[in-house]
């Protein structure tokens, strides 16, 4: 039994090593140019599949193995620095929310560029010579290679502390990370600064990737996977502090090597499956820890870095005219399917985007009115999902019943996720319900028994009322109308003021008696609510879901539909849903590599608008005011 | 009668640094009271321990016999203690009228109605405090779009409509024109008188303390180094010492 535990405690210092290698380059970009890196994981993605053909190349021995190793973390180091000098550097005045899409960009290009370079085949690298065997440690094998992983996190550590405290460089990077602007307004050229610290960043996760080679398989997923872990790190251990991130991966590794070692263990009678557990143990120490150190184990608090906008002007209620032309939409809309009774795709694009309007909407209630941008709302969307395949499929419950219920589910979910989202703003918020909404998926993606893993549930049909494409989409256009309009009613009432009011100014708000994080609460378990429907249509109208419908990428998808429109009317989520959902569609058919050409497409909309759409439009505006004058 | 405000042997230590040390004194209705001192003497500090935005490590703050030591800042504005900030501090998305609707739905509890119309709540009272602060043709402009020193009536409004029985101000007069601030503490004098409010401001310009405060504290390194109306601290030769090259300010009669 000690032994075992043993051994455990090892395998955590041995993963410790590897957490901490990702999540110390991410910690480092943030520390200096307060950008949050999406791409970071991609680079660790990248560095493994390189490593793998590099030694491939290199032939068998020693020399192959390492000098492929170094190789991916050049290459690594190469693409840090073009990413910075081709996409950051003209956005570090941005608003945060479009640096995170822009970095979001480079996550599709860079999966789209493995896809063509690598193919979808996950690519298994070589053993380390001389390290393949197992080391005996008291009386069980232990692999070599994970001995030498284990001293590679610390000597890292020992390299970056050296070059921090004694370089010129890291000198550098250290008043950097204190103040930006100070270092700037001593004359210090900050862009070749940045360049580097992406290129050293980005090595990092290149190197923590190759270092993978004899562990797992180079494949496309990893690149989300990776960043996910990588921000619970960064986030525990303080965003900025690289002795903080060794230490939250220490801590993180080791208590997931815990659970794996206690195993199943019989409690009270029920038999409890530890090293299922891990997933959990993984968001209850980022629970405690946010709960006790808001900032992080190591990390300072700083102040809420919110991009100041264009002022946003005041909400009005719709007009007379506005809302009969609004009605006759609606009406419209309800005859649609006649319309399209000769090409009935036109029918499933359209509860397509209905769906995806009140998912976006949901999103706005709380980013737009409640100033919390959450880069995790697909686990609403698939809490509501899930749920509702769960009701029909498991539990027998009538379509109807499950349409009703199953949002339930979002809510608690909205519930509990937010209580801890609302205590943190900005970035903090955004890298926090990522976390957990990557904690769904993990816990979806391994929960065979209930969930059906990477399968999914299959033969989530209407009831026979609604099985009709035409009848289920007049159900799924009455729902989301009454979606939209009753948050458009709690965004004007005195609770949507209140929410605001705690955006504006929270110190305002606070000394005139408005409980912020309490309203910012309930406004975040309504928008789950919400978004819990939409994620229950879902399920209904594609029959079969899978925990893509919890992937990053939906989160995402919301945040782009979101941003395009506008975040600040309450017809931007509308607008821009719609408009997204159907380009999306017409991309995604016409080529397999549509998310290079989503890349793109937002990359553009973050160069050409870099103040965001509403402020892109103002400034046309007053560009055109002054043509004319 | 028991005084609006008692503050008793109130201390903060920032690590080494005493910045409040044994700071008592208290505020009647009726009265405008100035805490006035060079920077770093933990004034601000000071106002912070009492509205709440810091917990103290000793001593008491006695809101009409009731202690509110250590209350969060949202207890002591419900107890009848409005606040208005150094930068002033409005909800910009919002119309000026809905800035003090808002605060006053914040008094009737109504924050988590879901359903109503906030733009139609209460809008009768919010105009008529907002004709108060002389903001009333304003009332439907963006927040946004005021003048600082509109922005500070407004701020004003904001806290009046909590209806508070003490209003703490944090340098009210900072950044405004001196023709504005001459209106804005005539403005404050007025409330003090029709609502037998009690106040207690923070303020760097001695024109403005001189003429407005009925009594005045002053404070150097956390200490409290003396308390009097105008013309006894005008006199006092330890204000002089501290305030040393401007003590001159200090000589004659403001203005």
């Amino acid at each position: 039994m000690l032994s075992s535990f043993a051994v455990q405690f090892l395998n955590g210092l041995a993963g410790a090593s590897a957490l901490f290698l990702v999540a110390a380059g991410l910690s480092l970009i943030f520390g200096v140019s307060r950008i949050v890196n999406f791409a970071h994981g991609s680079l660790y993605m990248i560095g493994l599949y390189v490593a793998c053909t590099a030694a491939q190349a290199f032939g068998k021995g020693p020399a192959g193995f390492w000098g492929a190793v170094l190789v991916a973390a050049f290459v690594g180091a190469a693409l840090g620095a073009a990413i910075e000098i081709a996409v950051l550097r003209r956005i570090y005045r941005a608003p945060e929310l479009f640096q995170l899409l822009a970095t979001f960009a480079v996550v599709l290009l860079l999966r789209d560029a493995a896809l063509y370079l690598w193919g979808p085949e996950d690519i298994l690298g070589p053993k380390a010579p001389g390290l393949e065997g197992a080391i005996e440690i008291l009386g069980r094998a232990f692999p070599a290679y994970d001995l030498l992983l284990i001293a590679i996190g610390p000597a890292v550590l020992a390299a970056l502390w050296l070059l921090l405290a004694r370089t010129r460089f890291g000198l550098l990077v250290r008043a950097a990370t204190q103040d930006r602007e100070m270092v700037a307004a001593l004359g210090v050229d900050q862009k070749w600064l940045f360049t580097g610290v992406f290129a050293l960043g980005s090595a990092l996760a290149a190197l923590g990737g190759a270092l993978q080679m004899p562990r797992e398989p180079a494949n496309l997923g990893l690149d989300l996977v990776a960043i996910g872990e990588a921000f619970v790190v960064v986030v525990v251990g303080g965003m900025g502090s690289i002795p903080g991130a060794y230490l939250a991966a220490l801590l993180i590794a080791e208590i997931k090597a815990l659970c794996y070692g206690i195993g199943t263990v019989n409690v009270l009678g029920t038999s409890v499956a530890f090293s299922k557990l891990t997933l959990v143990a993984e968001f209850l120490v980022m629970a405690a820890v946010l709960v006790w150190r808001p900032w992080g184990l190591l990390g300072r608090a700083q102040a809420a870095v919110r991009a100041p906008g264009p002022p946003e002007p005041p909400l009005r209620p719709i007009g007379r005219g506005a809302s009969v032309a609004l009605a006759a939409l609606v009406v419209a809309l309800a005859f649609l399917p006649l319309a399209a009774r000769g090409y009935p795709y036109l029918t499933v694009l359209a509860i397509d985007i209905l769906i995806a309007v009140l998912f976006a909407a949901s999103l706005h209630f709380i980013m737009g009115p409640g100033g919390m941008p959450s880069f995790g709302h697909a686990a609403y969307f698939g809490l509501g999902a899930y749920g509702a395949a769960l009701l029909v499929k498991g539990l027998g419950a009538p379509m109807e019943a499950a349409l009703l219920l199953a949002p339930l589910a979002a809510l608690a979910g909205a519930l509990v996720f937010g209580w801890f989202a609302v205590r943190l703003s900005g970035v903090y918020l955004a890298m926090l319900t990522l976390a957990f909404a990557q904690i769904v998926w993990s816990a979806v993606f391994q929960w065979d028994e209930v969930t059906g893993g990477s399968n999914g549930l299959v033969g989530i049909w209407p009831s026979a009322r609604f099985a009709d494409r035409s009848a289920y989409y007049l159900l799924t256009l009455a729902i989301v109308v009454a979606g939209l309009a009753l948050l458009r009613r709690v965004a004007l009432s005195p609770f949507g003021y209140a929410m605001r009011a705690g955006r504006d100014s929270p110190l305002r708000a606070e000394a005139s008696g408005i409980p912020v994080a309490r309203v910012h609460w309930v406004g975040f378990a309504l928008a789950g609510l919400a978004c819990g429907y939409a994620g229950a249509l879902f399920a209904f109208a594609k029959g079969t879901i899978s925990p893509e419908t919890i992937s990053v990428g939906r989160s995402i998808d919301a945040l782009v539909m979101v941003l395009l429109g506008g975040v600040q009317s309450l017809a931007g989520p509308i607008v821009g849903a719609a408009t997204y959902t159907s380009l999306a569609d017409t991309i995604m058919r016409a080529t397999d590599y549509w998310r290079a050409l989503l890349g793109l497409a937002i990359l553009a909309l973050v160069q050409l608008f870099p103040q965001g759409l509403a402020g892109g439009a103002a400034r046309l505006a007053a560009r055109l005011r002054e043509r004319a004058r | 009668m028991r005084p609006l405000l008692e503050v008793a042997n109130l201390a903060k230590a920032f690590g080494g640094l005493v910045a409040v040390d044994d700071v008592s004194f208290s505020l009647a209705r009726g009265e405008l009271l100035a805490l006035i001192g060079p920077n770093g003497a933990g004034k601000s500090t000071c106002f912070n321990l009492i509205s709440g935005q810091l917990a103290p490590d000793a001593g008491s703050v006695r809101l009409e016999g009731r202690a509110i030591t250590g209350l969060s800042p949202r207890r002591i504005g419900r107890l009848g203690v409005g606040r208005t900030f150094q930068v002033a501090a409005t909800f910009a998305s919002m119309t000026v009228a809905e800035n003090v609707q808002t605060a006053i739905l914040a008094r009737e509890r109504r924050v988590f109605d879901v359903f109503s119309r906030a733009a139609r709540a209460h809008r009768t009272e919010a105009l008529a405090l907002l004709a108060e602060v002389g903001l009333a043709e304003r009332a439907d402009a963006p927040a946004s779009t005021l003048a600082y020193g509109d922005a500070k009536a407004l701020e004003l409004a904001i806290a009046l409509a909590q209806r508070p029985r003490l209003l703490l101000m944090d340098e009210p007069t900072a950044g405004m024109a001196p023709g504005e601030r001459g209106a804005l503490m005539a403005l404050a004098r007025r409330l003090v008188r029709e609502r037998g409010l009690g106040v207690l401001f923070t303020e760097h310009s001695m024109d403005v303390v001189f003429a407005h405060a009925d009594r005045i504290l002053v404070m150097a390194r956390g200490r409290l180094i003396a308390q009097g109306p105008p013309a006894q601290i005008r006199a006092d030769a330890r204000v002089h010492e501290v305030y040393f090259g401007s003590g001159r300010l200090l000589a004659s009669p403001a203005g």
